[in-house]
């Protein structure tokens, strides 16, 4: 019976019910697009860390995990790195950024085709002139590049020579000398990657590696690629929870309206019901489940709207932005929009389970 | 009729209301008895304190002094959540505006009142005959705003007595009816009265609608007033003076 009058309720003021969905779906939305494009950036970085076949990766001393500075280790270590013992070949990247998460990566190409294997061309091929630039699919897709295209960047013309598929390295790959003559890094690298004649001796590799190179960051492959989580780069996790906070805070105040009107348009009928026996926790308990109906809605909706994101961050949005869809977050997404909700929703029901049946009544 | 038979007894019952910092006494020490399958009409002009008891009576509000037994039970001692306990199956209220839920049909507003007494939203299969009685059988899954205001009361009736109430408070029943619904309305209340026994009391300002009842009590100042002498009735039966001194 309770549960028809709350769905006979929600129906009776439809725009309000739509519009009280549509906002809680968009605080599940942001929560899902932040989360999955974090998560999905990460990942997308860990793979393309393992497309490139190295088996031990050299970031300089000191350096965070995901850093857009440019090229800190001198050039002349790679060689360093190519005398040592089961080392088959040593890569040295310049990665430099070129705008928001974008970088544009610097490789010595024979080196690096010859530890990945060779990359996969869909159009064109290799660097064939100084200013060409290798993109992959997605990054050709979204800014609708194709072979023999200009684009700009490093306030340089760049053409574009092939377009390979993901999951090597980077998005955009350049000669390495030519990226490191435009930066002012000539002889500086940021990464080496290593790869071993036997990966089995990795772990023994690195602890040599480390000996004689003691504040160099030396990891292996998997190692490294597990480090790619949110809470490892630095003021993720904040960021995060700033826009999961945001997001309680209108779930909070959408509730708190859309009920608090709710129980001023509904005061007679608070009245009925007090006259008829109800007690607070019966009264309590519609808006209670009124709320929970709206964030049940609004969350399918939300999650609904994270592939609608996800499909907007994909296709419309011409950045190397990866967005994951993470129905692990589903559960929690819910959980955090409920909470909100319910805050929002306590004081509207306090306000319609003490209400004097009497003034209820009366109310015009 | 024995003192058994009382199923309302107010005796020296006083309401004062708070406004601003001034008391405001609405009732000054009322007595009366309702006797078990009666069907009374309190009359009395605005301001009379007629509906503050009617309000007293139901458990809507508390008294400030006084007792009123409702079945045995003296509601003046109750607190407020077993006053609303009270109120599911003692009490039935209809009142002059209806007063049903828009969003439901009108089966729903009657089960509505039994979800809330007993758990349970299912009529009892002999309710149905009530709804016949009541007229409204063919018409309980149309909405409120379907119904005309002459069904809607009787909706309101079925409401107020679908628990088997003790008694039946009627504030005003046809202030909101014609002339032609009025009539059926208090047709309805007065085979209600009849056929099941249902104790009725009724508050109107119209001596018409009133003479529908058995017995009318007039109201003035907040006291039930002697049809015989216009004086208070009082407290003792045998005759004693009323106790018209404010409580403290």
């Amino acid at each position: 019976m309770i549960n028809k009058l709350v769905f006979e309720n929600l129906k009776h003021r439809p725009v309000r019910t739509a519009l009280g969905i549509v906002a809680i779906g968009v605080q599940v939305t942001m929560m899902l697009t932040v989360v999955g494009l974090s998560e999905g950036m990460l990942e997308d970085a860990a793979r393309r860390a393992r497309g490139t076949g190295a088996d031990i990766w050299v970031r300089p001393p000191g350096s965070a995990l995901i850093g857009f500075s440019s090229a800190p280790m001198p050039e002349k270590i790679v060689e360093f790195f190519e005398k040592q013992p089961h080392v088959q070949v040593a890569v040295g990247n310049v990665v430099h950024p070129i705008g928001g998460v974008n970088t544009v990566t610097g490789v010595d190409y024979e080196k690096f085709v010859r530890m990945c294997g060779g990359l996969t061309f869909l159009e064109g091929g290799p660097f064939r002139e100084r200013f060409d630039i290798i993109v992959d699919e997605r990054y050709a897709r979204q800014n609708h590049l194709r072979v023999g295209d200009k684009v700009r960047l490093l306030n340089h013309e760049w053409r574009v020579a092939g377009i390979v598929e993901p999951g090597k390295l980077a998005r955009l790959l350049v000669r390495r000398d030519v990226l490191q003559e435009l930066t002012g890094n000539t002889g500086k690298i940021s990464q080496v990657l290593i790869k071993l004649d036997d990966p089995s001796r990795t772990e023994q590799v690195i602890q040599e590696l480390k000996r004689k190179l003691p504040d160099y960051q030396i990891y292996s492959i998997e190692e490294f690629t597990s480090l790619f989580t949110v809470s490892n780069v630095p003021g993720l996790q904040a960021f995060i929870n700033v826009i999961i906070g945001l997001s309680v805070v209108v779930g909070f105040l959408v509730v708190f309206l859309s009920l608090y009107t709710a129980v001023l348009e509904r005061t007679r009928e608070i009245g009925i019901l007090k006259a008829l026996g109800a007690s607070r926790g019966y009264i309590l308990s519609i808006l209670l489940r009124e709320t929970v109906v709206l964030v049940l809605a609004g969350s399918i909706l939300g999650i609904l709207g994270s592939y609608g994101s996800r499909w907007v961050v994909m296709t419309l949005v011409p950045a190397s932005l990866t967005q994951k869809i993470v129905p692990h977050w589903w559960p929690l997404a819910t959980a955090i929009a409920l909470g909100g909700a319910l805050i929002g929703a306590s004081y509207p029901g306090w306000k319609a389970a003490n209400q004097d049946a009497i003034e209820a009544l009366a109310y015009e | 009729m024995s003192e058994q038979d009382i199923i309302i007894s107010i005796r020296n019952l006083w309401k004062i209301y708070r406004v601003g910092q001034v008391d405001v006494p609405a009732l000054r020490g009322a007595n009366l008895d309702v006797y078990r399958g009666e069907f009374v009409a309190v009359v009395g002009p605005s301001g009379s304190g007629k509906s503050t008891m009617f309000h007293i009576i139901g458990g809507l509000t508390p008294a400030t002094s006084g007792t009123v037994i409702v079945n045995g039970r003296d509601i003046t001692r109750m607190t407020d959540a077993e006053r609303t306990r009270m109120r599911r199956t003692q009490v039935g209220f209809v009142f002059q505006k209806y007063n049903l839920l828009p969003t439901l049909t009108a089966y729903d507003n009657i089960a509505i009142a039994r979800h809330i007494a007993t758990g349970r939203a299912d009529l009892e299969p002999e309710f149905m005959e009530v709804l016949e009685l009541l007229g409204i059988a063919h018409r309980l899954h149309h909405k409120p705003s379907a119904l005309s205001g002459g069904e809607q009361q009787r909706v309101a009736i079925a409401r107020a007595i679908v628990n088997h109430p003790a008694i039946l408070l009627a504030d005003e029943p046809t202030g909101n009816l014609d002339s032609v619904n009025s009539q059926a309305v208090l047709r309805v209340l007065k085979d209600l009265n009849r056929r099941l026994g249902q104790t009725i009391l009724m508050i109107t300002h119209d001596m018409e609608v009133a003479s529908w009842a058995d017995r009318i009590v007039h109201m003035r100042d907040g006291q039930i007033l002697d049809w015989e002498t216009s004086r208070p009735v009082p407290a003792v039966r045998s005759g004693s003076e009323t106790n018209t001194e404010e409580p403290n």
